[in-house]
């Protein structure tokens, strides 16, 4: 069967191109809820715990209820549970909001954890997938087009939330809070609720990323299925301008970089494989570097984003 | 008098954070179905309960004290670097790599001088990057740090896997062990390694070196408004570039003392977390290094009682970083409500604080 | 004037944190009075570790990770599981998620002095060296058991004793039941490192395959890690994109690989615990781990008495299919009659001794021959403990 035929070389660009749709998904939600987080200026690097606690959630309700939909949104109300103790604490007066954010990522992994012992041998129910490769007749392709209605939902997220940003009233209180939250106030917005609402409704994405990873892909509930995807959102939505659109494209990039090391290894380059395991943040690292200038801030940044406002 | 109010209002928030903390965590443990007055008996005994547990304590304190420091330092110029991990492990490569290189040829005090010094430059040079990238480029130093941690990580296990891995360290890549003879010893009358005094003389420098020097009042100034301090002609990038080095620095130590004191080699266990929990250690003494001591105490505390709580109690591994980070999210809630309770202005009563809700909706409770 | 205030700022700083940590022991030792804390009590039996027939005996586990991870470490809780409930004198204490440094030495001390544990199995390879060889040297009246570590005469102290099983005798037999099934000729492998006991099962399961089909190929791909989740699942994936048709893993915990391998419609072969659950269609078979033998085995002997430090129990514990360390999982669907029978008696060989693994004049794959001809490592030849090579016909290097 020519079927059965190695696809060679050129499994390394379709091991990419599927990974960056696999691996990316996770990395498009917690991203766009990072950067919604961040837009109306605060940041939370505890994402990452969220997202365990989403992914063990998801696959938890998925596995009780038999019902994998029912586990998205239970990933999405646990992000925002998580996010509603983020949010609130995080804007109290001299509380600072990384410390926050590292006091989450061991909280919500320490829930993540406590809670999910006894789903890590049962298998749960997982999201059916979209098959657009049958055309193909080629099984690699066929498997590498199997996309995820979760990232599908992603894909739509981020023109939406750019549109949202850009268009709507509610997106323009949440940008005026993250720029200037002085103006914001004197426009009567209150600067509290606002936070608040951005906070939850990017962690609630941040748990639905979680649920790609535990009912997608790889496909399972174990304490170490984030390899800090969570926390490499923060860099990824710098990486991104602030701006949905490039949140995805930067979601895929980082995504295709996962998929690297092993198609590279699988074809025969043996060498260096942590090396290019560290990829994605050396990339981000120079990418940073040479668009960064002390002369001018980023074109994006919001202006209240790190201070203590 | 006023100022002695104010002390008095700091003690009672701490203690009554701490409080607040574990009465959720015994809320959390009679929720799972466990007697929290016996889990918090267990943690007592198996943290502070006897000089022979204490010492457990000690020993898992030890590390945190020196890498807090790596976000304590750059927090007075108004930085949060969160590079304390990928410090630490570049600190304790660089620290082996001396130490083999030097091996017995010197006598043993001149070699271990040398490492730590290898390790303090290593260190030290990774966090003055992100220091000199905020600088020069802007580029934010949270981020930086971060993506830095990842890099050192990358370096270290490509390094231990290969180019310095010791063939005979078979199942566990590592690199050659140092010779027994240039080890850090333990502190007489003890179990506890030497590392626990570099942590708290380091802290004890950096305390008077931030308080008590022009140096230190030149990062605070710089730190309150850099463009004051631009203005007032304080040399901003040599500050920054500074402060960074030397709180990398601490923590390439910590990275030292972990190789010179505990593991004789350079492998992957340099990486489990101590970084991260210096972070939290440096937030919630509010930077100050002589509360990181104290808290990092506490901290280790808290990860020595870790054992018995699965041990004595059946509760999970992940039942030690549940408490964790319920004490942290008290304690960092906690230093919102300074002069926030008219009782501290009015009579001194013992107030503690309301917990942070552990469930959406939840109202804060008021515990008096 | 700044100065001062400065001054005030930080002693309100020491002195809260100063009673915090107070606050911390009062709040902790305000408990102690209203409730007795249960089971830790029976510390006595620390003093007299000799444990002498009779009285009961605590034994303390240690493991590197959480105890159900689908993989080694839940091999070794569950194997200290069956032995405890065998046996009514043994108390079991356990830890997990304990790491690779200082902490694992506190967990074994306090197993000693709280628990009075009498003998500790560390079931990670890195508690060895220097952790249990520097707690070994503390306590010399305890035992000390430790998965995977060489024991040296002379060097390594006496109350030291080290086990392991030979489940490459079981990737071996797997390796033929895959190359009598794969249709491509064409086999693949997820290591987490090149570590030797992983090359080991990796040229095991090789040697196995070409024993049948002598010029069938296993391509490896090192994640680099023990559980990359996501690496897992794309290696696994890049193989099945390459026209392997066969994969197998040694990883922490092998669900990721054999789900994957199903999703994708190829075979699978397991490891640690029968996986067959996991993938009812593909898998194939899987070598796998039984503890509960050989600890039940030195759990008696330790309450019989006996001792690693007189030469009662043996440093050096070892042992394959025959002895009950490992087995191969019970032949899923797919495995054809031939792969049934070619298996079956490869077994029967090695469990008589007459099969060898590793024959004389071994070349590695990149042609070098590793074991000089006529000299044929035996199983328990420790040479192969130290395999720093991968044999011909696999494809892949050991540089990282």
């Amino acid at each position: 069967m020519a079927t059965e035929a190695a696809l060679g070389w050129w499994g390394v660009p379709l091991a990419i191109a599927a990974g960056t749709m696999r691996g990316g998904t996770p990395f498009l939600f917690v991203s766009l809820g990072e950067c919604l987080t961040e837009k109306s200026g605060k940041i939370n690097l505890g994402l990452e715990g969220t997202l365990l606690t989403g992914a063990m959630a998801a696959y938890g309700t998925s596995y009780l209820t038999g019902s994998p939909w029912i586990g998205v949104l239970a990933a999405g109300l646990a992000g925002a549970a998580l996010g509603v103790i983020h949010g609130w604490l995080s804007q109290q007066f001299r509380v600072n909001d990384v410390a926050v954010g590292i006091a989450m990522i061991i909280f919500g992994s320490g829930v993540a954890f406590f809670f999910g012992k006894p789903f890590i041998q049962p298998k749960a129910a997982q999201l059916p997938t979209i098959d657009l490769g049958a055309w193909s007749g080629i099984p690699a392709v066929e498997a590498a087009l199997q996309i995820s209605p979760l990232f599908l939902l992603g894909v739509l997220i981020a023109p939406i939330m750019h549109w949202f940003f850009k268009s709507t009233r509610w997106g323009l209180f949440i940008r005026a809070v993250g720029d200037s939250p002085d103006a914001a106030k004197a426009m009567g917005m209150s600067i509290f609720k606002v936070r608040l609402l951005s906070v939850v409704a990017g962690s609630f994405l941040a748990g639905i990323g979680g649920a790609s990873l535990s009912l997608y892909y790889p496909g399972l509930w174990t304490e170490r299925i984030s390899s800090g995807q969570g926390l490499m959102a923060v860099a990824l939505v710098i990486f991104a301008r602030w701006n949905p659109i490039q949140c995805l494209w930067a979601s895929l990039l980082f995504g295709g970089a996962q998929a690297l090391g092993p198609a590279l290894q699988s074809v025969g380059i043996k060498e260096g494989y942590y090396l290019f395991n560290a990829a994605p943040y050396i990339l981000t690292l120079v990418i940073m570097i040479f668009t960064c200038s002390p002369k001018r801030s980023l074109t994006g940044a919001p202006g209240a984003l790190g201070t203590d406002t | 008098m006023n100022s002695w109010r104010r002390s008095f209002e700091s003690i009672s928030l701490s203690f009554g954070a701490i409080f607040a903390g574990l009465l959720l965590f015994g809320v959390f443990c009679a929720a799972v179905g466990q007697n929290p007055f016996a889990v918090y008996g267990s943690i007592w005994k198996s943290a502070f309960g006897s000089w022979q547990t204490f010492q457990n304590t000690l020993i898992r304190a030890a590390p945190l004290m020196l890498t807090a420091l790596c976000t304590a330092l750059p927090a007075r110029l108004g930085l949060v670097i969160i590079g304390n991990e990928g410090a630490l492990v570049v600190g304790g490569i660089a620290a082996v790599a001396i130490g083999l290189g030097l091996g017995t040829a010197l006598p043993p005090v001149i070699a271990q001088v040398a490492m730590a010094i290898a390790g303090m430059i290593a260190g030290g040079l990774w966090i003055m990057a992100a220091g000199a990238l905020k600088h020069y480029r802007a580029v934010n130093e949270t981020i930086s740090s971060l993506l830095l941690n990842y890099v050192a990580i990358a370096l270290l296990n490509h390094l231990v896997g290969g180019p310095m891995r010791d063939p005979s360290s078979l199942n566990k890549p590592s690199t050659f062990p140092l010779p027994e003879a240039i080890m850090l010893g333990n502190i007489p009358g003890s179990r506890v390694h030497w590392g626990l005094l570099y942590g708290i003389v380091a802290c004890a420098i950096a305390y008077f070196l931030i308080q008590r020097t022009t140096f230190g009042f030149a990062a605070r100034t710089a730190g309150g408004n850099i463009r004051a301090a631009r203005i007032a002609g304080l040399p901003v990038g040599q500050l920054t570039l500074t402060v960074c080095f030397l709180a990398g620095s601490c923590a390439g130590l910590a990275g030292m003392v972990e190789v010179a004191a505990v593991q004789g080699s350079a492998n992957e266990s340099l990486n489990v977390g101590y970084g991260y929990g210096g972070i939290l250690v440096a937030f919630a003494a509010r930077h100050n290094p002589l509360a990181a001591i104290l808290i990092s105490l506490l901290v280790g505390g808290i990860l020595a009682s870790g054992g018995i709580l699965q041990r004595a109690h059946n509760l999970p591994d992940a039942t030690v970083l549940v408490f964790e980070g319920i004490v942290f999210l008290a304690v960092l809630y906690s230093d919102s409500l300074y002069g926030k309770i008219p009782w501290f202005k009015e009579k001194p009563l013992i107030a503690a604080p309301p917990n942070p809700p552990t469930s959406p909706g939840q109202e804060p409770v008021v515990i008096s | 004037m700044s100065q001062k205030r400065v001054v005030r700022l930080s002693r309100r700083q020491i002195l809260r944190g100063l009673l915090a940590t107070g606050a911390f022991g009062i709040a902790s030792k305000y408990g102690i009075g209203c409730a007795s804390t249960p089971s830790t009590s029976d510390a006595s039996t620390g003093a007299s570790p000799a444990a002498a027939g009779g009285n009961p005996i605590t034994i303390g586990f240690i493991y590197v990770g959480p105890k159900d991870d689908y993989g080694y470490n839940q091999a070794h809780a569950a194997g200290a599981a069956g032995m405890a409930k065998k046996f009514s004198w043994v108390k079991l204490v356990e830890e997990a998620n304990v790491p690779e440094t200082a902490a694992v030495a506190e967990s074994m001390r306090s197993m000693i002095d709280i628990d009075g544990a009498v003998a500790l199995f560390p079931t990670s390879f890195g508690y060895f060296d220097p952790h249990v060889l520097k707690m070994a040297a503390e306590y010399p009246d305890v035992q000390f058991f430790h998965a995977g570590g060489l024991y040296q005469e002379g060097k390594t102290p006496k109350n030291v004793g080290s086990y392991f099983g030979y489940i490459d005798e079981a990737q071996y037999i797997a390796g033929i039941v895959a190359a009598l099934t794969s249709k491509s000729g064409k086999l693949g492998f997820v290591g987490a490192k090149p570590i030797p006991q992983v090359l080991r099962n990796i040229n095991a399961f090789t040697l196995g395959a070409r024993s049948v089909k002598p010029a069938i190929t296993t391509q490896v791909v090192f994640t680099g890690n023990w559980a990359e989740p996501i690496k897992e699942a794309e290696a696994t994936n890049s193989m099945a994109d390459q026209g392997i048709d066969v994969v197998t893993c040694h990883v922490d915990s092998p669900k990721v690989v054999i789900e994957t391998a199903e999703k994708r419609g190829i075979f699978s072969s397991g490891y640690h615990a029968d996986q067959i659950a996991l993938a009812p269609k593909g898998y194939l078979t899987g070598a796998e781990w039984d503890w509960t033998n050989i600890y039940s085995k030195l759990a008696e002997e330790i309450y019989a008495g006996k001792k690693l430090m007189d030469g009662g129990i043996p440093h050096i514990l070892r042992g394959g299919l025959k002895d009950g360390f490992c087995k191969i999982s019970p032949y899923g669907p797919a495995v054809g009659a031939e792969a049934k029978k070619a298996a079956d008696e490869a077994q029967a060989k090695l469990m008589d001794g007459s099969l060898t693994i590793y024959p004389g004049g071994l070349k590695d794959n990149t042609g070098k021959v590793v074991i000089p001809a006529g000299t044929t490592l035996k199983q328990d030849d420790p040479t192969l403990e130290s395999m720093n090579y991968l044999v011909d016909g696999v494809l892949g290097s050991i540089g990282s």
